[in-house]
């Protein structure tokens, strides 16, 4: 280990530091710089992540609005967890909305990189097309998706409405309704698909040609030019993107809480929303410890079983 | 006979050629339809903030709806201002913004330069590190650091907004190490031999050559901070310290019957954002691709 970490100091910088009065010995002088210079990160690390999250396991045990009242409650709010059926009702929520937007999401961005990147003209305007809606996002965004599912005269049900009316059907009553709640701030999801387009596309270009000349002499139909070189080549990315999106899914509030507030009946009451509630509404930040620490082992879950996924069908092979 | 076969497969050669031209033809025709509709509905949300926001009111609350304004009632943009300090939200929203992406710049690119250049122990488990929290849900520390605050007496301030940043945060390191990682380490011995110490390599080398990712990082955190609800939702007291996100959700609350002036303050609160993509599209793509191309 010694021997190792010798040759790479040679091989680094150190030993051209040493200079001036008594050298310090060059790999310490570079390892200290090295310290000082992640000092930012190393604090950060110590003082807003590892600190909080064990801070809060322990503030979880307490019955506390953090002003008047402190009582020692032990894992009673870890045990109400799984029982609170609001929790269950948010958590169902929640996995809901990240089931369905991770998935369609990807599906969606990989078709519309996929089609950009055919020689298509304008290229560059359609990319900003498609990519401008997910530069804007939160409350202005929740407003205008709230003004767009106006049952009545908003933009959706304008287009909608005289489509079903043959059918006799009504349409939805969007975010107003408790079975369409949900999936309004799901289809509105969809309209910042163009975030991971973006770094498929460029994922896309990447793509050496000659693999796919390669493919056509051997008579490969432009289907299966897609799914035999493309989309292997294109996993690892796939994959960076999925698990930053379950991550993200994960922790959707800013619609929930803007558009409906939660409602109609929780039917969107999401499982950060519901934190909220719980520590800032009602002061019982405690439980809101406890739910939070309950969020953060599930999405764990779901990234560590994404992570145990890669090897079966994540391609890490150099091109 | 062989001729015979040879004709045989030219003209089964040139038929197929013909018949891959017009699937060809009709592929390219379903593309363009496909990539053109497909426009029409991630732009329609735009059209109709803009539509609704210059409408007269007589207009804008008929059933069915109508597509095109009569006239263009543009006062509309002027409400938000008369019925709230809207300038001052700007102002303060813009404070946050510069406050965070300047110290999330500066930390971030000192750490990464770190990371990519020096070696000390332990650091390449930092590293892990690093990846591990850029996966870490940020909620859980929600409520602790919340309590952190409250000991600091900083709530009602800008700073629980504005100073965690300014420790390097876990997504830009990343960003900047990977940045860093790219510059030749020729230029780290040429300056070594005009006797830089790692301060003043990365003062004098990298920090210069790392302006375009320090841009990424500027407007990733600039929209960020400019988008975010929930953490000026918890810390910020007080309507005139309100930031622009903020501002509106209280504009809502106040233009329930006013359409118009809501959709105009909506497209305001999200022009500078689109304004700023405009400006650095290059550096928003790049670093787009630098951060997940390369994860």
């Amino acid at each position: 280990m010694a021997s190792i970490s010798e040759t790479q100091t040679q091989k680094g910088l150190a030993s051209l530091f040493g200079r001036g009065g008594k050298p310090m010995k060059p790999s310490t002088r570079e390892a200290w710089y090295g310290y000082l210079l992640a000092s930012p990160w190393i604090i950060g690390f110590v003082v807003f992540t590892v600190g909080p999250m064990l801070a809060s396991l322990v503030i979880g045990m307490y019955r506390t609005d953090f002003l008047t009242e402190t009582t020692f409650v032990g894992f009673r709010w870890y045990q109400n967890v799984l029982s609170d059926s609001l929790v269950r009702k948010a958590l169902i929520n929640t996995a809901i909305f990240s089931f369905t937007v991770v998935p369609i999401n990807t599906a969606l961005a990989l078709l519309i990189a996929v089609m950009l990147n055919q020689g298509i003209r304008l290229q560059s305007f359609w990319r900003t097309v498609y990519y401008l809606p997910s530069v804007v996002s939160g409350v202005a965004v929740s407003l205008l998706w709230k003004w767009l599912y106006q049952p009545d005269i908003g933009l959706l049900n304008s287009i909608l409405g005289p489509m079903l009316r043959p059918f006799d059907i009504d349409p939805p009553r969007w975010i107003f309704s408790t079975e369409w709640a949900l999936p309004s701030l799901i289809i509105m999801a969809f309209w910042g698909a163009g975030g991971a387009m973006l770094i498929y596309l460029a994922g896309l270009r990447g793509i050496p040609t000659s693999l796919y000349e390669a493919a056509e002499i051997d008579g490969a139909s432009s289907f299966r030019r897609f799914f035999a070189v493309t989309l292997p080549l294109l996993t690892p990315t796939i994959f960076f993107n999925v698990v930053l999106n379950i991550i993200g899914s994960w922790q959707v509030f800013t619609q929930a809480m803007v558009m409906t507030r939660g409602g109609p009946n929780n039917a969107t009451l999401t499982m950060v929303l519901h934190i909220y509630n719980t520590g800032f509404q009602n002061f019982y930040f405690g439980y809101a410890s406890a739910q939070a620490w309950f969020l953060f082992v599930i999405v764990l879950i779901f990234v560590i079983l994404a992570l145990r996924s890669a090897s079966s069908w994540v391609h890490y092979e150099r091109v | 006979m062989a001729t015979t076969v040879q004709t045989g497969s030219a003209v089964h050669q040139a038929e197929r050629y013909d018949n891959s031209r017009v699937s060809e033809a009709l592929y390219r025709l379903l593309l363009y339809g496909a990539v053109i509709l497909g426009g029409i509905v991630f732009a329609i949300p735009f059209y109709w903030m803009m539509r609704t926001s210059v409408m007269p009111t007589t207009q804008v609350y008929l059933f069915p709806p109508e597509w095109w304004p009569e006239r263009f009632e543009w006062h509309h943009f002027k409400t938000p201002f008369a019925v709230f300090p809207f300038a001052k939200f700007f102002l303060n929203s813009t404070f946050i913004a510069a406050g965070s992406a300047i110290g999330a710049a500066l930390s971030s690119s000192v750490v990464g330069f770190s990371f990519a250049r020096l070696r000390f122990p332990l650091r390449d488990i930092m590293f892990v590190v690093v990846l591990a929290t850029m996966i870490l849900p940020e909620h859980v520390r929600l409520v602790p650091t919340y309590l952190l605050f409250v000991e600091l007496d900083w709530i009602g301030t800008y700073r629980p907004l504005i100073i965690p940043n300014w420790f390097a945060p876990a997504f830009y390191v990343f960003l900047m190490r990977q940045f860093f990682m790219t510059i030749p380490r020729e230029l780290d011995d040429s300056a070594m031999i005009d006797g830089c110490n790692p301060i003043g390599l990365f003062w004098r080398i990298h920090l210069p050559l790392s302006l375009p990712a320090l841009g990424v990082v500027l407007i990733f955190m600039v929209t960020a901070q400019w988008n975010d609800f929930l953490y000026p939702l918890i810390y910020i007291q007080g309507v005139p310290n309100y930031t622009v996100a903020l501002g509106l959700r209280l504009f809502e609350g106040h233009m329930t019957n006013n359409m118009q002036a809501l959709m105009a303050a909506s497209i305001l609160g999200v022009l500078p954002t689109i304004i700023l993509f405009f400006f650095a599209q290059r550096h928003f793509v790049q670093g787009i691709v630098v951060s997940g191309v390369k994860g």
